[in-house]
């Protein structure tokens, strides 16, 4: 199977938050907006320099449009994939074929919502397929307790495991000034936490949050003349295996078994040599699952793996340095502040840095468990 | 009841669980497909034909979701077919400390409002 990409040929050259947390009074389209200017002018570009935009919003199907017209611009290419909170890995990897290419000169990816001060409830319009429904599963959580009630069986997995994914995030958004859950959390705390949907409780599932992120990307060559330094694009991939949980060969096994693979054969990288590690953890099932599949621990032991402490402050594999979608920021989709915690990090600009960066990996999920889609991102000493 | 081919496959198997009949679609090398297609996910292959369920299955997995009290939790399984299919259902009268992953299962054909919705009773109950 074909598996090329134009590795290094493209950088992320600009990358912005706003609004994250809470954001009371604005739309998020406003969020969305200055955001991506925000990101532009880090990168030392403008507006008019922009000919391609990639979207993906919760509740506007035509986002792309919205923006585009909110902007003031008229892209030569729009990119409204919607695969849930992995699309902006596919937004990366389209931009990063489209500019090698010469069909664009300048992406910029974005994401925005106002979704806690908007209401507090996930403003996704996307629920359970006609077959499903009927039983009345929570959209999305039910699917995702499904898969960790599968783990558990199968591999012993407990919930003071999933509990020390929860932990580790709060570890490392308590020193994350951005991070809008920072307050005191103990096993206790988790463990007495609300049932939901067995086995997941409050405690093992994202914020509800504003924010919104924005990266633009250009060619190297260009990357290389602009105000900040270029952060290499050296893979990226996605892989869709379903979208009902219903139709999961096996749930304890994701698509980032074969996004991550191809995303690191791209980069011509292997795990254990990966600096850092943003994982879309919308519940604390997925980080044990993905830290799995993405082969940096064996399958069966991720819960385990969480529990010696690894991913936490100190830890052998820095995991959602700022504190995730557990306790950083989660506005509906994580994706592109997964891929924003990487470039922080490469760059030394993250809340907490860990150091010299060198290789990090981005990966982002949609659905439940259906869409995967994984980026590595290197410094300039990986070209 | 419709010949097969009148009607796309959903519209025939809503029309057959309607007369309770619960079936399956198989293709031709024997795997059973569920939710019903116009061709065997993966091959595209169109030789596929309407068999009988058994109606036996395995839970696969399976979670609680509770609600406001006193309203009871329910339950929402995945059920592994013993054709080879998995769907979701409900385990009717099964309680939290008793349903387990792994646990024999066999279809019943209820209702949800005025439609027919197809669920499952522990296999013990059944006998």
């Amino acid at each position: 199977m074909s598996n090329r990409f134009p590795r290094a040929r493209t950088a992320i050259a600009g990358h912005a938050t706003y609004g994250v947390g809470e954001a009371p009074g604005h739309s998020s389209m406003e969020l969305t907006a200055r955001a991506g200017l925000l990101a532009l002018d880090d990168a030392g570009l403008t507006l008019g320099d922009v000919d391609a935009l990639y979207i993906c919003q919760p509740a506007d199907f035509f986002a792309g449009l919205s923006f585009a017209e909110y902007l003031g611009i008229r892209p030569r290419y729009t990119d409204n994939n919607r695969t849930g909170g992995s699309a902006f890995m596919s937004h990366l990897a389209s931009a990063a074929l489209a500019l090698e290419a010469g069909y664009i000169d300048c992406a910029l990816i974005a994401y925005g919502s106002n979704q806690r001060t908007n209401g507090g409830k996930l403003a996704t319009k996307i629920s359970n397929n006609q077959w499903d429904e009927p039983y009345r599963p929570r959209f999305p959580l039910t699917g995702y307790a499904m898969a960790a009630a599968r783990h558990m069986h199968q591999y012993g997995t407990t919930r003071e495991d999933m509990a020390n994914v929860a932990l580790s995030a709060r570890a490392w958004a308590k020193t994350n000034p951005e991070a809008f859950a920072r307050g005191p959390l103990t096993m206790e705390d988790c463990l007495s936490a609300r049932m939901i949907s067995t086995p997941i409780s409050r405690a093992d599932c994202c914020l509800v949050t504003d924010g919104a992120a924005a990266i633009v990307v250009t060619r190297m060559d260009r990357a290389k003349d602009l105000a900040k330094p270029p952060v290499p694009v050296l893979g990226a991939a996605a892989a869709a295996w379903w979208n009902s949980v219903s139709q999961a060969e096996d749930l304890t096994v994701t698509g980032a078994s074969e996004s991550g693979a191809r995303a690191m054969a791209m980069a011509g990288v292997t795990p254990d040599q990966i600096d850092t590690a943003q994982l879309y953890d919308a519940f604390t099932i997925n980080t044990i699952l993905f830290l799995e599949d993405l082969g940096f621990c064996p399958k069966g032991e991720g819960g385990r793996f969480v529990s010696s402490g690894a991913i936490a402050p100190g830890g052998s594999l820095p995991v959602n340095t700022n504190g995730g979608g557990l306790s950083y920021c989660h506005p509906g989709m994580y994706g592109l502040f997964a891929i924003g915690e990487a470039v922080r990090q490469i760059r030394g600009e993250a809340a907490n840095q860990i150091g010299d960066v060198n290789l990090a990996l981005a990966h982002g999920n949609g659905g439940t468990l259906s869409s995967q889609a994984t980026v590595i991102l290197g410094s300039m000493a990986t070209v | 009841m419709p010949e097969p081919g009148t009607l796309g496959p959903e519209a025939y198997w809503r029309a057959a669980l309607a007369e309770g009949r619960f079936l399956l679609q198989r293709t031709g090398d024997g795997r059973a497909v569920f939710p019903p297609r116009i061709a065997a996910p993966g091959s595209g292959s169109d030789a596929l034909e309407w068999i009988e369920a058994s109606g036996m299955g395995t839970v696969y997995s399976l979670s609680w979701v509770q609600q406001r009290p006193p309203e009871p939790p329910y339950n929402v399984v995945l059920v592994d077919l013993d054709e080879g299919a998995r769907l979701m259902s409900r385990v009717e009268g099964a309680q939290p400390d008793t349903l387990r992953i792994g646990q024999r299962v066999s279809a019943y054909i209820g209702t949800d409002g005025d439609a027919p919705i197809l669920l499952f009773r522990t296999a013990e109950d059944s006998a």
